[in-house]
């Protein structure tokens, strides 16, 4: 393909170029929405149907690590913000330094998430091992608190999936970053990374008040 | 075209400020007992906080608010979409009385 520097031959401008990357972008989150969306519908609808199995699991899952997640989550989103602020100006060494923060953001969510994850595994309440919710709970409570958590690990695995995923694209960045790849003129990447680490974030906001803060009071 | 829009350090502070604020909220809210006056209000306001949050992301990190009108077409479109899924299915669900 015929190309000009970061130019590719279809396009006629490099802003024409960058609108038609973040429109591409937006249309590939807009099926993330409907993909992690259908995963909300079940819970909405599990967590009409059982409100107090639901509440009770919920207060079972350990606020303090899940509001420090959110914390840590939002803190990586500022730092992306701040590697494509960084790349737009044209400053090459904060640009990486920006991406290295946020990937080591991103690996503490995912290391605190592991010791959740280790926590209820202790405490037996992963569907399919040996669940057992509360000693003299009835059957149907049992069977309601499973539905919680598989509901619990099933959209929080599917979040940190993303964010692995994350991770290696961070990882190609700031390897392509430390070359000198990006520029005022072409950061693209970046910018597009960025709108998919910023994404994964909102999924985050929304699954924090679900999953952990139902019936706290 | 449109000239590509750079957004400031500062204004990225400030978005950050707001969603820390925001998130000790959620929690200071999920903690009272707002049931009382008005059936399912705490998840209500968990909700509106959220979406909140998530409006600012959106506008400010994401530059939703400095897209050109195609790109904020879509961002409307996928929302929408998703109601139409809760809102249909929620509905269908809802009026079963027989189940």
């Amino acid at each position: 393909m015929h190309r000009t520097g970061e130019l590719f031959g279809q396009f006629e401008t490099m802003d024409q170029q960058r609108e038609s990357a973040s429109l591409g972008m937006w249309v590939f989150l807009s099926t993330e929405v409907l993909f992690f969306g259908g995963m909300f519908m079940t819970y909405t609808l599990n967590r009409s149907r059982y409100p107090d199995v639901f509440g009770e699991a919920s207060r079972s899952i350990d606020l303090t690590l899940g509001a420090i997640n959110t914390v840590v989550l939002i803190g990586s989103s500022l730092t992306m913000a701040m590697s494509v602020w960084a790349a737009s100006v044209g400053k090459k060494q904060l640009v990486t330094f920006f991406l290295i923060a946020t990937l080591i953001l991103g690996c503490v969510f995912l290391g605190i998430k592991g010791i959740e994850y280790h926590q209820k595994f202790e405490e037996h309440h992963v569907p399919g091992l040996n669940f057992s919710f509360e000693p003299g709970a009835s059957v149907a409570t049992n069977a309601h608190a499973q539905l919680f958590f598989s509901l619990y690990f099933a959209m929080t695995g599917l979040h940190a999936l993303h964010m692995i995923i994350g991770a290696g694209l961070l990882i190609w960045l700031i390897k392509e970053s430390m070359r000198g790849r990006f520029t005022a003129e072409y950061n693209t990447p970046v910018e597009m990374v960025g709108l998919y680490w910023h994404f994964v974030d909102i999924v985050w906001i929304f699954l924090f008040p679900l999953l952990y803060l139902i019936d706290r009071h | 075209m449109s000239e590509h829009h750079i957004v400031s350090p500062k204004l990225y502070l400030g978005i950050f400020a707001a969603l820390m604020v925001c998130t000790f909220l959620t929690v200071a809210a999920a903690k009272v007992d707002l049931n009382q006056y008005f059936s399912g209000l705490n998840i209500i306001v968990a909700l509106v906080i959220a979406t909140f949050k998530a409006s600012l992301v959106v506008l400010f990190f994401m530059h939703g608010k400095y897209s050109p009108k195609r790109t904020q077409l879509v961002i409307i479109c996928s929302v929408f979409w998703l109601a139409i899924m809760l809102f249909m299915t929620m509905s269908d669900y809802l009026s079963r009385a027989w189940t």
